[in-house]
């Protein structure tokens, strides 16, 4: 019975229990004006009765479970002889391992083979008790429901108070979201700390998270100095301020100020396209047309220019920041009232004079913000470096020499086998953590700022 | 007392004609500086998508080799027992009479790719051929070969320089001059999955995957989504909790990409124990991932409805969930709609947190379900941009083209059901 027909038949009960009390509570009356309720009410509250406990009852199982199966199985791994090279726990994960692997199964020996059968059984014969379990608790619930069933009843009122509550639990979704970033970026990195000091962590010159497979080989032990990471990080994203910066500001203010509104609705979903692009698609095109331009423009005045130069994933960057800027800027300049245009002009300046020295001061601090929540973008961004810069840690100011990110040695540390309590993995949350504090700081400080000035001039 | 007058009596206005030239000058210089600057940002959208179709265009044609396949009546009779992988290569030995070493016969063999006997054996199967003779079988040409008809292997280079030996070239040159070498449409593209060999590598492992995943994101965060905003919308009272939701909201909608990967692996693989690599755990992360952006989508959308619907509807009689469920949300939806649309064109092109819900695997099979092993579109695009050969790059750029296709078309759907919705109150 797999998942999809379990659901299948719950739905199908569910509504079931819908028509149940919808048709309960008709007959129950000879004029449905009687009713205090609408029937659909009285549908729902049934529903609702055979829902709630048999959902419980699900997620109360899937706890559960698992810690019986384990303990009956421990019983009977007592009596077997395979106890004296493994632990019971070892040889619980060998069984479940087996379980799944049939190919494996077929080599496997006779006092495993008949664990692992009953490992089977236990978890077949879990599944139809759960699905009884949950259907008998299910139809418990319908039959009280039915007991509260009557035509006096306040059925809407107890149905909405139900909806409104799960209502209420989408949006502290997004709460748990956030309580979980941090929560499992602060439990992993405690645990690197335990290991690898803060300090030496946050203020180290030297990064290599290679921790060699035995003790006895060189470099038993890598080194975690986040620091050519971080200025790395900010090589890069200088990089893509560089370019992003005055040509998004420029474009904001040509399209605020100058454009006519036709061309203005035209071009700034044109330029918001570049930030719908992929990133996986700018980390192709900065690795495989970019970088090789700039290779060979720069061996050709005789520089030496590594493959994975800093410069072209900042330059590609920078392509991508270019809308967060220039869309934003675009909206701020546009709140700035007319009456200070108007203000100038009077004065006899011309548009550009009055840009510069009245327009854009007033938007300054929006534009900051909107320059604060690029800056963040370009920090958290990952597939553009993780395919044009570079791996190696080196501490170094010359964008032609390949650099390295924060977020290109989260994606190496943890792509492919890991352990999860070697240092090499778990730094890879601490850097995380960084990355999390650092651009929700950002982020913070942008909307404080954006927010502030919108206050100023409504 | 009378203050006296200031001496100098020239300090107004500078208004000579040369001030005024070189301010109309500035002026125009700044507007043209502003032009200019939008013209660097489009074309730099008209480089990238003209060098991806440029590199892309040639990897929907691939190059195909007829050879004359002989072949007994008896192997005809049972086609699930012959031994296609003989047949082949005596097909292609009787072509080349004079190949005769064993390292000359694995050169010539090097022309195909290495699945033509599966592709022979197909074309007697379909075509239902009963019996024996000579037939003209037209199957796939090796990477190398393929790169050459195309133009990227350069002939003029030392033997030792290339990937393709001379005598192989005079193989080639042979075929072509008999005609035997055409480049046809690359089924294969859209109806294989992923393979070490560029040839018979293709995308629809990696499209299934994403639409399996993009399923789950959908049915995740979108009603969820929905519920969280007309709870903050309309059902929420404006106090503390409300403000640390709403800011809360706002920041997790800039939080980037890769933490939530960071949050998947730790919490929803180490923790819940969801299968790695599967669309099911993927999914989930990319269901929080675009969560703020349909609560925030969804909430503008309610905002818009007035509040006159509201007070009609409360006026009848009916309750507040009424009003809402009955009146708001529907005139609300096509909003909500676009809302979600593009959330999920963005979470379509996400990469970074799925590498580390593992989902960077070489997957040769077409996922069937949920919690199979899969691999999606973007990460497909990065795992062939990283291989070496040649032949890659074409089909990535390819892959690049579909995916940009597919988002195109979403963005497309949703601003015409914005425009065809859209009500001015």
């Amino acid at each position: 019975m797999n998942t999809f027909s379990f659901i299948c038949i719950f739905l199908i009960v569910l509504s079931g229990a819908y028509i149940f009390g919808h048709r309960y509570a008709l007959s129950s009356v000879k004029n449905s004006t009687e009713l205090h309720s609408l029937p659909s009410y009285h549908g729902f509250y049934v529903a609702i009765w055979f829902a709630f406990p048999a959902l419980i009852v699900l997620v109360f199982w899937y706890f559960i479970e698992p810690i019986i199966i384990k303990s009956i199985l421990l019983e009977s791994i007592r009596t077997t002889a395979l106890l004296g090279s493994t632990t019971p726990d070892l040889l619980l994960n060998d069984i479940k391992n087996l379980a799944t692997n049939s190919f494996a199964l077929k080599s496997a020996s006779a006092v495993k083979l008949e664990l692992v059968n009953r490992y089977l059984e236990l978890k077949s014969l879990g599944i139809y008790l759960k699905i009884v379990i949950l259907f008998s608790i299910g139809m418990l619930g319908i039959f009280i429901a039915r007991k509260k069933l009557s035509p006096k009843m306040r059925a809407r009122q107890s149905v909405e108070r139900v909806f409104t509550l799960v209502l209420g639990v989408c949006s502290i979704i997004a709460i748990l979201t956030t309580i979980g970033i941090v929560l499992s970026l602060l439990f992993e990195s405690i645990r690197f700390f335990n290991k690898v000091s803060p300090a030496e962590f946050l203020f180290g010159l030297h990064w290599s998270p290679q921790t060699a497979l035995r003790s006895d080989q060189i470099g038993a032990s890598g080194a975690f100095g986040a620091v050519p990471i971080f200025a790395g990080t900010l090589l890069i994203t200088l990089i893509a301020m560089i370019v992003a910066i005055p040509i998004g500001l420029l474009s904001a203010i040509y399209m605020a100020e100058y454009a006519s509104p036709k061309f203005r609705n035209w071009i700034k979903p044109t330029l918001e396209i570049l930030a719908g692009v992929p990133t996986v698609v700018y980390g192709f095109f900065a690795a495989l047309t970019v970088a090789p331009v700039i290779r060979g423009f720069g061996e050709s005045m005789g520089l030496s220019v590594a493959s994975e130069s800093a410069l072209a994933a900042g330059l590609v960057m920078g392509v991508m920041i270019i809308p967060f800027i220039s869309s934003l800027s675009d909206d701020i300049i546009n709140a700035v009232p007319q009456s200070l245009r108007d203000g100038s002009y009077a004065m006899g300046a011309t548009k550009s004079e009055t840009i510069k020295k009245v327009v854009l001061p007033a938007a300054l601090p929006g534009i900051a913000g909107s320059i604060l929540l690029a800056v963040s973008r370009a920090i958290g961004e990952t597939m553009i470096v993780v395919m044009a810069a570079g791996l190696a840690a080196k501490l170094t100011a010359n964008p032609l020499e390949a650099v390295t990110t924060v977020t290109v040695q989260i994606v190496t540390l943890l792509v492919g086998d890991q352990e999860f309590d070697s240092p090499k993995t778990l730094a890879a949350f601490a850097l995380g953590l960084v990355l999390f504090v650092v651009t929700l700081i950002l982020n913070i400080v942008a909307l404080i700022i954006v927010r502030k000035y919108r206050e100023k001039y409504d | 007392m009378i203050n006296p007058m200031p001496k100098s009596i020239d300090r107004g206005p500078n208004l000579s004609a040369e001030r005024f030239v070189k301010r109309y000058r500035s002026e125009k210089c700044f507007k043209y500086l502003g032009l200019f600057a939008i013209g660097i940002a489009l074309s730099m959208l008209i480089v990238l998508t003209s060098s991806i179709i440029f590199k892309g265009h040639s990897a929907f044609w691939q190059t195909h080799i007829a050879i004359d396949v002989q072949i007994t009546s008896e192997d005809v009779a049972s086609i699930s027992n012959a031994n296609f992988r003989g047949i082949t290569r005596t097909s292609i030995r009787s072509e080349f009479p004079e190949v005769k070493s064993r390292r000359d016969k694995k050169q010539l063999y090097k022309l195909f790719s290495n699945g033509i006997s599966f592709e022979i054996k197909e074309y007697f199967f379909k075509n239902k051929i009963q019996s024996g003779g000579i037939y003209r079988v037209w199957v796939k040409a090796s990477a190398d070969i393929d790169m050459l008809r195309k133009g990227f292997i350069n002939r003029d280079l030392e033997e030792t320089n290339r990937r393709i030996s001379d005598k192989q070239l005079k193989w080639y040159d042979q075929l072509d001059q008999e005609g035997r070498i055409e480049k046809k449409f690359n089924v294969t593209f859209f109806t294989a999955a992923d393979s070490r060999e560029p040839e018979q590598a293709g995308i629809l492992g990696a499209l299934v995957g994403s639409i399996l995943t993009l399923f789950i994101t959908l049915i995740l965060s979108f009603p969820i989504g929905v519920g969280a905003a007309i709870y903050l919308e309309e059902f929420a009272k404006k106090n503390y909790w409300s403000d640390l939701i709403e800011v809360n909201i706002n920041n997790l909608a800039a939080v980037p990409s890769i933490v939530f990967g960071l949050l998947g692996l730790a919490v929803l693989l180490n923790w819940f124990g969801m299968p790695r690599s599967a669309p099911i755990a993927g999914g989930a992360v990319l269901a929080l991932m675009t969560l703020p952006t349909i609560i925030i989508s969804s909430r503008s959308a309610l905002k818009a409805v007035p509040p006159s619907i509201r007070e009609a509807a409360l006026g009848m009689g009916a309750s507040r969930l009424q009003t809402m469920l009955h009146h708001v949300v529907p005139l609300a939806m096509p909003g909500m709609l676009t809302g979600a649309i593009i959330g999920m064109a963005q979470a379509l092109g996400e990469t970074a947190p799925l590498l580390m819900m593992g989902m960077v695997a070489f997957i040769v099979d077409v996922p069937g379900n949920l919690t199979d092993a899969a691999t999606v579109l973007p990460v497909q695009i990065f795992l062939w941009a990283d291989a070496p050969e040649r032949a890659f790059v074409e089909r990535t750029s390819a892959a690049i083209m579909v995916l940009l296709l597919f988002l195109v078309t979403m963005n497309l759907v949703a601003i015409l059901l914005r425009k065809h919705f859209e009500r001015r109150w």
